[in-house]
């Protein structure tokens, strides 16, 4: 199979400008510049690309809200979403480390299919050798005359920024990260209004994750039919797949879309010698437990939604036998708890309240009727209760790992004390 | 009608050095309104002094025409902007789950006896800071550590005893 995302990168060296077009780079947005910005947003629909960011919402639909033409407002935003704080997520720093120009590239087009004038990159601030290299980039394609007015005698003019943030996993969610780019607190905006139509600053703005940015150089070069044959699945193109946890090798791989967590899980070498895989999370801290029974359940948003879980971000958190499974929810709580912007009722004082209670299982204190008490709170940080989907997503683990590991909750409230503690 | 509050104007020119007023005018340059600048300019100041004290928080206010207290808002809202001074060096340790499923609690636990102090706290030399941090994007080489600014993965008790003696052996001379 082709490896749109990974064929040409290297962490240890990336390719620079001349070394990136020398291997076709750049082409896309050459290819873009020649159709109408409608053509790009048909093109990327045609293509089906999903979101990468978690919702797998398709890219082209969701540009096709943008309003265009004539009346269009004079400034529209493109931002690239690249603040990948979801625990068990390190796909965008990938990316972002070993191929900064496929990802300065990805944005030039969706800011020409969406008329944007400005682009900002939002990245973590964690990630410093990721802000060198783009920096590195950009300046690169600013001195080609490939960024800035009047590309290439086209007419069209396009800035890029990058911004770095300093460390908080609400400003991933796209309304909080508007917020934060506007150097306001970043709590999330009520919506409607959709970014789309009121976004950065007032006007029309797309945010869109760093992985997603990266297909659309391939599907512009090679196109749709190609982009949908990288597949087997129904969705389509190549997906960054991830594993951590107790495996012999974790790491990640571009793979069709579509494989399954066994070949994932094959390709890290299986668990640690001992250890036997007990449960998993099919993408980052915020998707539901799947047991080993699912293995062989494709990794897309349909399948793994059917199983009770969600493809998330495609980076699998493995737990094994030696750990316990209430231990690693009141980790995960924890990290949703500390986290939380504190806007909404449910979840700033839910999360520290489910914390609470897990911390009293695990330590040995709690009763039947702490377990009553959080599935009492899964309802009210359930969606549409809270004001952004942090704290469902919190929910997630909690409400599946309840459902798996009850025997180990019981054991705990029972023998008063963690079994895995000795 | 003598009796109100005296409003001291603050000007950032006397607080601010130039060339942290260049970096935060350079920050300005990319967005439509100053305010928007403000993370960058925390960051930046940050940079020159190692944290932000209300001296300095008042002055990039005003150097972004924003008030003190929106701009608090935002100081405070992030775990990399110190709103209390740091120690010389800072330990941000990984605490999510894929540092905890590879036992992080060990590599805390030494760190902590190690130097004498527990997380939020600094060395009494004011050296070093240790603090906790969520995933550092190094989930396939837990634990992970940053280290004034620089990601440490891979850690075992070893690697963190060499990081050790190097922060001391530098600050101790
Ligand atoms: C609490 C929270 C954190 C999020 N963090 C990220 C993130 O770090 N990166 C990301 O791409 N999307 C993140 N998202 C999803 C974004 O809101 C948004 O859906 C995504 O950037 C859209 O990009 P896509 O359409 O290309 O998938 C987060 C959502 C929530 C609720
Ligand atoms: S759900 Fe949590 S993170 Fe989202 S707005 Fe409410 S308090 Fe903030
Ligand atoms: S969980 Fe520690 S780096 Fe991701």
């Amino acid at each position: 199979m082709d490896k749109p995302l990974t064929a040409n990168l290297d962490i240890n060296n990336p390719q620079n400008l001349t070394a990136y077009q020398s291997t076709g780079g750049y082409k896309g947005f050459q290819n873009a510049l020649k159709i109408s910005p409608s053509d790009v947003q048909q093109q990327v629909k045609d293509a089906e690309l999903k979101g990468r960011g978690g919702a797998g919402f398709n890219t082209g639909m969701k540009w096709s809200f943008v309003p265009m033409g004539e009346d269009a407002p004079k400034h529209k935003y493109l931002i690239c979403n690249a603040d990948e704080m979801e625990p068990g997520t390190f796909k965008d720093r990938m990316l972002m480390e070993g191929s900064p120009h496929l990802l300065v590239e990805g944005m030039m087009i969706a800011a020409y299919a969406i008329g944007a004038d400005v682009a900002y990159i939002f990245l973590r601030g964690e990630y410093k050798l990721c802000a060198q290299r783009l920096q590195a980039a950009i300046d690169q394609a600013k001195e080609a005359g490939l960024l800035g007015d009047n590309i290439q005698g086209t007419g069209y003019s396009l800035k890029l920024y990058l911004h770095t943030s300093a460390g908080r996993y609400i400003c991933g969610e796209e309304t909080a990260l508007i917020n934060a780019l506007e150097g306001k607190r970043a709590n999330p905006r009520a919506k409607p209004p959709f970014p789309q139509v009121v976004g950065l600053f007032g006007q029309p703005t797309i945010v869109n994750n760093c992985e997603t940015l990266c297909n659309l150089p391939g599907i512009l070069r090679q196109g749709v039919a190609w982009y949908k044959g990288l597949s087997e699945s129904v969705d389509t193109g190549s997906k960054i797949y991830g594993i951590s946890g107790r495996v012999k090798k974790a790491g990640l791989w571009e793979l069709p879309m579509g494989v399954t967590a066994r070949q994932i899980l094959d390709l890290a070498g299986g668990m640690q010698d001992g250890l036997t895989l007990r449960g998993w999370l099919p993408g980052g801290a915020s998707t539901d437990f799947l047991m080993p029974e699912h293995l062989d359940i494709p990794m897309e948003y349909d399948a793994i939604g059917k199983a009770g879980s969600r493809l998330g971000t495609g980076g699998i958190i493995a737990l094994d036998d030696q750990h316990c499974p209430v231990g690693m929810i009141l980790n995960l709580l924890k990290f949703f708890a500390q986290e939380s912007c504190g806007w909404c009722t449910p979840c700033r004082d839910g999360l520290p309240w489910a914390v609470e209670i897990l911390t009293r299982i695990e330590m040995g204190q709690g009763s039947q009727d702490d377990i009553d008490t959080l599935q009492k709170l899964c309802g009210f940080m359930w969606i549409g209760k809270t004001f952004c989907a942090l704290a469902p997503g919190a929910v997630e683990p909690l409400r599946s790992g309840m459902k798996y590991f009850a025997d180990d909750f019981q054991q705990h409230i029972d023998h008063k004390g963690c079994p895995h503690q000795h | 009608m003598n009796n109100a509050i005296p409003i001291t104007q603050l000007d950032y020119r006397t607080v601010l050095t130039d060339a942290e007023i260049s970096e935060i005018e350079h920050e300005c340059e990319q967005y439509e309104i100053r305010p928007a600048a403000a993370i960058d300019a925390l960051q930046i100041v940050q940079s020159h002094r190692g944290w932000i004290d209300d001296e300095s928080l008042n002055a990039i206010a005003d150097c972004l025409q924003m008030s003190s207290a929106e701009l608090e808002g935002v100081a405070t809202f992030y775990n990399h902007i110190y709103r209390q001074p740091v120690g010389k060096h800072v330990i941000h340790l990984c605490d999510s789950i894929s540092c905890w499923l590879h036992d992080f609690q060990i590599i805390a636990d030494h760190l902590s006896d190690k130097l004498g102090i527990q997380f939020g706290q600094t060395t009494e030399d004011g050296n070093i800071t240790l603090l906790p941090n969520v995933c550092l994007g190094c989930c396939d080489k837990a634990p992970a550590m940053m280290l004034d600014g620089e990601l440490v993965e891979n850690l075992n008790i070893a690697s963190v005893d060499e990081i050790l003696d190097k922060l001391r052996g530098g600050s101790n001379g």
